[in-house]
């Protein structure tokens, strides 16, 4: 391995807090550091002021702070073809999708890797929690030490090759240590507010947002029964297990989403947070990657997630081809969401993941699920 | 690693004469030029014979010299305050697409006014074309504001012609001579410009400071309110260092045009033959012909705007491009959209060079160099 000094990371800086640590840990490990501030979408707020252009004069405040040259990239264009149309056409589809998923996987850590390796990089970095250790030239990626911040979940496209540039610098901390260094170092974005939701839509209204892209089409709202409970805004704005905005009173418990019909534009719903109808025992995923690059070929052991932030629960997998999974699960989950992505584990390791594409219960795939 | 300046266009380095002509301004006139006692007299002074210098580089009355904070907000002062004050004689204003921001978001605010703004486009060498003008020109219009050479393109732009077009109409003329006061003899006997602008640190100066020439009898309103500085033209205690050296670097300049300009020729000349040498592909946008020496603008097929400055300057050679990046927002170079079609590649692939006094003969052919072998390295990948 050559000398740090020597080692030329370029690293993605969002002008958040993690990115800007991960920066600074990497420049008192003596690397050649490059921060890069990549701009996806173009947005303005109410006040006429470009979103992009606050938070990358945060990343030249950090920068000048850390004494690092930094620099812009656009990818507003691969955004829009690779992320964006996919988010789109997954909500037409009646699927919920994980633009974070496909943005780690085309954006940051392709076209991004791409444009860091004409920059003469060796490495890659970015403020992800995880962590990749490397046995023999075999490369793992292992979940942040910070439980509840392990982010491997949105990381499980990530290939061997890519790994094998990848730097996280945060994946050994807790958020907490993350930001009692950005105030020891008085960092400019040392008490600056985390970003939350999806990137693009940030702190708008997601029914909105959506509205402005694609034409909601209002509906039934029925039983499984096919008895009508009311009127939907669109399937779209829906996803499985969801209670709010449904608006449906009366008595009894609550009332939730338990699934779609798509052709005939009707929402499902069932009273009750444990509905029977939300519960399924398997499901069967696509675009599986598996990230030490090898197909299980025998049923295998292991424990997954189904969302983020979510306990994991032991499975048995199955591949169906070098594409699709088979995904049984040891104890019945509720509300598997197509769309979202279903991520292994064995131990802190990652094993990969897939995109969920059906959902089934003794056997048979629930129609009403997306 | 030295880095390499090739980027004289954005801000020169100051001169060390004129560091040392402000030196002994800032330790011992500290005074308000507009007092009544002696501090307030000394510091007059100052201001008195830098703009007799300035005035007179440009064959211009010391009346006329209306200092400023800097050529955008000489720009401003020009568009808004003729515009605004003359609404009596006419609501159109003509100016071209390839001003600088300072004129074209000036112009964009006048529209926003109400002003009727017409913007003239240039041919396919950057170059204003007259007959558009006169087109465009109405009994309405009331002031013409062309650049006297383009920043992006170093591209010089026909203003003798067009100050004879508008001797007998009542529009007057502005141009924005930033990026040409400094390269050529730039005089209003033989431009006929009503009003001028320039700016202290595109010519070896300090930042902070420039000038607008304003014929004697513009009628302009001004857009700031305060004292009588600047004959109410432009209020605010000056900035008397500022304006020492500004008047420096003009003397400077007036000086050493000649011979800076020659080893300026020579060095974009090294340097295009470098890139020759090394093989590198790559056109020149506008016409070598009609092009300041301190100027060239490259288009390289195949290549994108960020990669290349980000590599360029990673390998110690500063450069820009004509486009304004903010944020990540490479957009388009609007100087050369005008030129070539807004789908040309040569928007999105092209980076100017400024030559200057940080270059010698050594710097820009080693900055070549590097150039090439950053263009090759990106080729193969």
């Amino acid at each position: 391995m050559k000398d740090p000094k020597d080692t030329r990371v370029v690293i993605g800086m969002s002008g958040g807090v993690d990115s800007s640590v991960a920066a600074l840990l990497l420049k008192e490990q003596g690397y050649d550091v490059v921060g890069i501030f990549m701009k996806n979408w173009d947005d303005t707020d109410e006040n006429g002021v470009c979103t992009a252009t606050e938070d990358f004069e945060d990343v030249i405040r950090v920068c000048n702070q850390l004494d690092i040259p930094y620099y812009a990239v656009n990818f507003e264009k691969q955004y829009w073809e690779k992320v964006f149309s996919y988010f789109l056409d997954e909500y037409k589809a009646g699927r919920t999708p994980n633009p974070d998923v496909m943005c780690n996987k085309e954006i940051k850590f392709k076209a991004f890797m791409d444009h860091a390796i004409s920059l003469g990089a060796d490495y890659l970095a970015t403020g992800h929690y995880a962590q990749v250790r490397e046995n023999n030239g075999q490369f793992e990626m292992l979940r942040g030490k910070d439980n509840n911040k392990d982010q491997t979940y949105f990381l499980n496209q990530l290939s061997q090759d890519v790994l094998a540039r990848v730097m996280f610098p945060l994946g050994h901390l807790e958020k907490k240590k993350v930001r009692e260094i950005a105030k020891e170092h008085d960092l400019a974005t040392a008490t600056k507010k985390d970003s939350t939701g999806i990137c693009f839509i940030g702190e708008r209204n997601f029914k909105e947002f959506l509205s402005e892209y694609l034409p909601a089409q209002p509906g039934e709202m029925q039983t499984l029964d096919g008895e009508v409970k009311g009127k939907h805004d669109g399937l779209m704005y829906y996803t499985l297990g969801q209670r709010q905005g449904l608006g449906i009173g009366g008595a009894g418990e609550p009332w939730f989403v338990v699934g779609k019909n798509l052709k005939e534009n009707i929402l499902y719903v069932g009273q009750g947070f444990h509905h029977d109808a939300l519960y399924s025992d398997a499901l069967i995923a696509s675009q599986i990657n598996w990230i030490s690059g090898g197909i299980p070929t025998e049923k295998m052991e292991c424990t997954a997630k189904f969302r983020y932030r979510q306990e994991d629960s032991p499975v048995t997998v199955q591949s169906l081809d070098d594409d699709k999974v088979k995904v049984i699960f040891h104890e019945v989950q509720r509300a598997i969401t197509p769309g979202q992505a279903v991520v292994f584990y064995d131990g802190a390791v990652c094993l990969g993941g897939a995109t969920i594409d059906e959902v089934i219960k003794n056997g048979q795939a629930l129609t009403y699920v997306g | 690693m030295k880095a390499i300046y090739l980027d004289h266009a954005a801000t020169t380095p100051i001169d060390p004469k004129v560091m040392d002509s402000m030196l002994p301004v800032y330790q011992d006139v500290f005074g308000n030029p507009s007092s009544v006692h002696q501090f307030g007299r000394k510091a007059r002074r100052i201001l008195d014979e830098a703009r007799r210098t300035i005035a007179k580089s440009i064959r211009a009355n010391e009346k006329e010299i209306i200092f400023t904070s800097s050529g955008t907000e000489a720009d401003n002062l020009a568009l808004l305050g003729t515009a605004r004050a003359n609404r009596d004689k006419g609501n159109h204003i003509i100016t071209t697409v390839l001003e600088h921001h300072a004129t074209l978001h000036a112009a964009e605010q006048l529209e926003k006014e109400g002003f009727r703004v017409t913007y003239l486009y240039p041919d396919k060498a950057g170059i204003i074309r007259i007959e558009e003008l006169e087109e465009a020109l109405t009994e309405d219009t009331t002031l013409v504001s062309v650049m006297t050479v383009n920043n992006e393109t170093g591209m010089i732009q026909p203003i003798e012609k067009i100050g004879r077009l508008l001797e007998n109409h009542q529009a007057y003329f502005h141009t924005d001579a930033v990026q040409a006061y400094g390269v050529m003899d730039v005089n209003t006997a033989t431009l006929k410009v009503d009003m001028l602008t320039v700016s202290g640190h595109k010519i070896n100066g300090p930042k902070g400071i420039g000038f607008l020439y304003a014929k004697e009898g513009t009628s302009m309103q001004t857009l700031h309110y305060g004292g009588e500085q600047e004959r109410k033209r432009r209020p605010g205690t000056e900035n008397v260092p500022g304006v020492k050296g500004l008047q420096t670097a003009v003397q400077v300049m007036l000086e050493e045009r000649e011979p800076r300009m020659e080893a300026y020729h020579r060095y974009k000349k090294l340097f295009l033959e470098t890139l020759e040498e090394e093989q590198v592909e790559f056109t020149i946008n506008g016409e070598q012909g009609s092009m300041v020496p301190t100027i060239v603008n490259l288009s390289f097929p195949g290549m994108n705007v960020e990669t290349m400055l980000t590599n360029f300057d990673l390998a110690g050679v500063a450069a820009s491009s004509g486009s304004a990046c903010t944020a990540g927002s490479v957009e388009p170079s609007h100087v050369l959209s005008a030129m070539y079609g807004k789908e040309d590649a040569r928007t999105i692939n092209s980076i100017r060079f400024s030559f200057g006094m940080a270059n010698n003969d050594e710097n820009v052919r080693e900055a070549a160099q590097k150039i090439s072998k950053v263009i090759k390295r990106l080729h193969e990948l």
